[in-house]
């Protein structure tokens, strides 16, 4: 199947277009809230929730003894909401880095939740097969019901967003002030936290355990690059977030035996790479640009000044000097003469130079700064 | 026992071991997450490696794939170096994008490659014994423990040869690098070598479990010592201790392995991190509700040294100037009474001369910030020992 047809199918085909929705909205959810854990620095956060959440879907299947989605995830935001505040109790409590807490808990929760999956496969219940796709996800398993799930957790989520808005965004950047204006921000902290718990487990399904960090950093880290407003990141996040499901959702469908979470992730990987070099504001390409103009900016400057400084001993500003005189000084080419000439500073003739009045102005002013150019 | 039984729980303490040891440098550093990041991104040199030499035992897929390691934290640190993004992000994005063409090379090849991602994740120390290495005929045991053992001799000869660099390099790079020991060059040795164990380990206990072996017995160890050498000792017996228990509780239960590992592993860290003397939970919590009486206590006698006024001084009054509960100024009250810190006559309280000369002490220990002023305060004083 190619990618066109994959597109002429999406409207005729059900389950295609009920997944692709599926990862589209997840995405969306992701990104979203990936911002957030991005811009607190708890990118890895994620990671260490994805992780812990195994032990809750292999619990979950245990007590119940049923495969209901539903119950399995409410298992997982169970198992990864104890594993976050343990997180935040060891950072909190103990002189244990952030860094050792999360490989901890990711660790551990993952070793725990695996020595049940084995126990669990050992038992004679045959209705345990299934359970491992949590491990990697498989969009394919995706129905209507689950679709629905992370269309009304999207919904509320958004609801949540834009109530507390102001709160989230100040806690985001100044939790002090936050503090001191009276908010109560481990209200609001927690709030977060537990949305951002909530979209890892919904994308526990599609993407699986290991893969999950990078649904809710990589959209997140690409939209960073293209603006510094809160509001603009979070959408372009959403949008990147959607697009990368969809078309991740697109090429694994179209090729054979490609399973669509790492697809997504690889698209996600490159709207980042992207981002980085070709974002206007940030990225690598224009600052390299930037830097070599102003390379260049500051030859010109140095050559100007150079002439200035012969050029000022004399009573009259534009007596002609030889070119050669030139020759010990650095930063002085062929070209940066021509330059100069075209912004009118000096004037050429023959092998001689000489200072414009508006070279000698421009020279005269150059580290002033309070002057305009 | 039967012999696998025996040979299953050598490996797997050798492995323990092997892991524990950079992982102390690892969580010492701050760069506990570096070990998941590889664990994950060894996938794509693991596949290649194996397209190469059909062996997930060959020294050269080891190699390999601890190479792609390397080549994680280079890539994590040039993108940090940009500053587009933190360095947590950097690690986030990086691993996951290793580990997907990983995961979809062997999905494309699936035909050649008898590999299966969830063997690499999860390893299955059960069939270690049964992959044997035979040179002419001759069975020499394991090759898992043949591959670890000598993955860990390297380890302990580079730990004896450099331990002093690499503590220096640990604690104060700016005087390791002062001292002419290269902090980049320990920097990247402590990485070649966690890539070559966390490679040489998945085999055997899988990729995500290392992790856990690497930074559960350093962590659960830095609770209990400051002493790096101690913590080095204690990381590797609580390696070797939980490799040995796991084994057993995997073995009642029937599960894996490398799981029960974990599980023991956590178990003892979660004990440790409640009990632990000085930096456990239970201590931690107990010392600061010690803090805070104390500092009840500072505030109480500060204001009786600030009122002469009889009714400022009243026991009564003293509840709803402070804006204490009753509970508490109770404790405050009694602790102050116990230490001959107050008298208190018709229910009027007054500092005796061993308070005043404290909280004289006190106010100085405030406005200076000197320590020596409270030197023997301290031993009355959870407050003044931080």
């Amino acid at each position: 199947m190619s990618l066109s047809e994959y597109f002429e199918l999406l409207i005729s085909d059900y389950t295609l277009r009920t997944i692709t929705l599926g990862t589209a909205v997840l995405g969306a959810i992701c990104g979203m809230l990936g911002s957030f854990a991005v811009l607190r620095k708890q990118s890895l956060l994620g990671d260490a929730i994805s992780h812990a959440a195994l032990p809750g879907i292999a619990l979950a299947f245990l007590i119940t003894g049923a495969k209901d989605t539903n119950i399995l995830l409410l298992g997982a935001l169970v198992s990864g909401l104890i594993g976050t505040f343990w997180i935040r109790g060891m950072i909190t409590k103990t002189h244990l880095k952030t860094d050792t807490a999360l490989g901890l808990i990711l660790s551990l929760f993952f070793g725990f939740g695996m020595l049940l999956l084995t126990f669990i496969q050992k038992q004679p219940n045959a209705n345990q097969a299934g359970l491992d796709k949590y491990l990697f996800g498989q969009a394919a398993t995706l129905v209507e019901k689950d679709v629905n799930l992370m269309v009304i957790v999207t919904g509320i989520c958004l609801v949540v967003l834009l109530l507390f808005w102001k709160e989230f965004k100040i806690l985001l950047f100044d939790a002090d002030y936050t503090k001191t204006l009276g908010f109560n921000t481990k209200f609001i902290d927690v709030l977060i936290t537990f949305f951002i718990v909530l979209a890892i487990v919904l994308g526990l399904q599609t993407v699986g355990v290991v893969l999950m960090s990078a649904m809710l950093l990589a959209p997140a880290a690409a939209a960073r690059q293209w603006t510094n407003k809160l509001s603009m990141m979070v959408f372009l996040a959403a949008i990147f977030g959607a697009f990368s499901g969809v078309f991740g959702t697109a090429i694994s469908a179209s090729q054979n035996n490609l399973s669509t979470g790492p697809v997504i992730v690889l698209v996600a990987g490159a709207f980042v790479l992207l981002s980085f070099i070709f974002s206007p504001g940030r990225g690598l390409l224009f600052r390299e640009l930037r830097f070599r103009k102003n390379r260049r900016d500051l030859e010109l400057q140095k050559t100007l000044q150079f002439m200035y400084g012969i050029s000022k001993t004399h009573s009259d500003i534009s007596h002609p000097h030889a070119i050669k005189i030139l020759n010990d000084f650095q930063g002085f080419t062929r070209r940066s003469l021509q330059k100069l000439e075209e912004k009118d500073w000096i004037t050429l003739t023959g092998q001689q130079w000489s200072l414009t009045q508006k070279g000698f102005n421009k020279a005269k002013n150059l580290y002033n700064q309070q002057e305009d150019d | 026992m039967t012999s696998p039984q025996i040979e299953i729980q050598i490996i797997a303490c050798i492995v323990a071991i092997a892991c524990a040891i950079p992982g102390v440098f690892l969580v010492l550093r701050k760069m506990a997450l570096i070990s998941d990041a590889i664990s994950h991104s060894i996938l794509p040199g693991i596949v290649l490696g194996f397209f190469l030499t059909h062996d997930l035992n060959s020294p050269w897929l080891i190699l390999l794939a601890a190479i792609t390691g390397v080549i994680t934290v280079v890539l994590v640190e040039a993108i940090q170096k940009t500053g587009l993004v933190k360095e947590d992000t950097a690690i986030g994005l990086v691993f996951p994008v290793l580990f997907s063409i990983g995961v979809i090379l062997i999905a494309k090849n699936a035909n050649d490659v008898h590999l299966d991602v969830d063997a690499v994740l999860l390893g299955e120390l059960a069939f270690a014994p049964f992959d044997r290495w035979l040179v002419a005929g001759a069975d020499l045991g394991p090759k898992s423990l043949w591959v670890m053992g000598t993955i860990l001799l390297i380890t302990l000869v580079l730990l004896f040869l450099f331990f002093k660099e690499l503590k220096v390099s640990t604690f104060d790079a700016g005087l390791s690098s002062a001292l002419g020991i290269s902090p980049i060059v320990m920097h990247y040795g402590l990485m070649s070598v966690s890539s070559v164990t966390v490679v040489g380990a998945f085999d055997a206990v899988g990729a995500i479990l290392v992790v856990a072996l690497m930074i559960a017995p350093a962590a659960t160890a830095y609770l209990l010592t400051s002493d790096l050498k101690k913590m080095i000792y204690l990381s590797v017996g609580f390696g070797v201790f939980s490799a040995i228990a796991g084994y057993w509780v995997a073995h009642w239960l029937d599960a894996s392995i490398s799981g029960s590992m974990t599980t023991v592993l956590g178990l003892v860290f979660l004990a440790v991190y409640l009990f632990a003397p000085d930096k456990g939970l239970i201590s931690v919590m107990y010392r600061q509700r010690q803090q805070r009486t104390e500092v009840s206590l500072l505030t109480f006698l500060l204001h009786l040294n600030n009122h002469s006024e009889e009714n400022e001084r009243h026991i009564n009054h003293l509840q709803e100037h402070i804006n204490w509960q009753k509970v508490r100024s109770r404790t405050v009250l009694d602790l102050a009474l116990k230490n001959n810190m107050i008298e208190i006559e018709d229910n009027v309280v007054s500092l005796t001369s061993k308070g005043k000369e404290f909280t004289d002490l006190a106010l100085e220990y405030i406005i200076t910030n000197k320590d020596e002023k409270i030197e023997f305060m301290k031993d009355d004083f959870f407050l003044f020992r931080g």
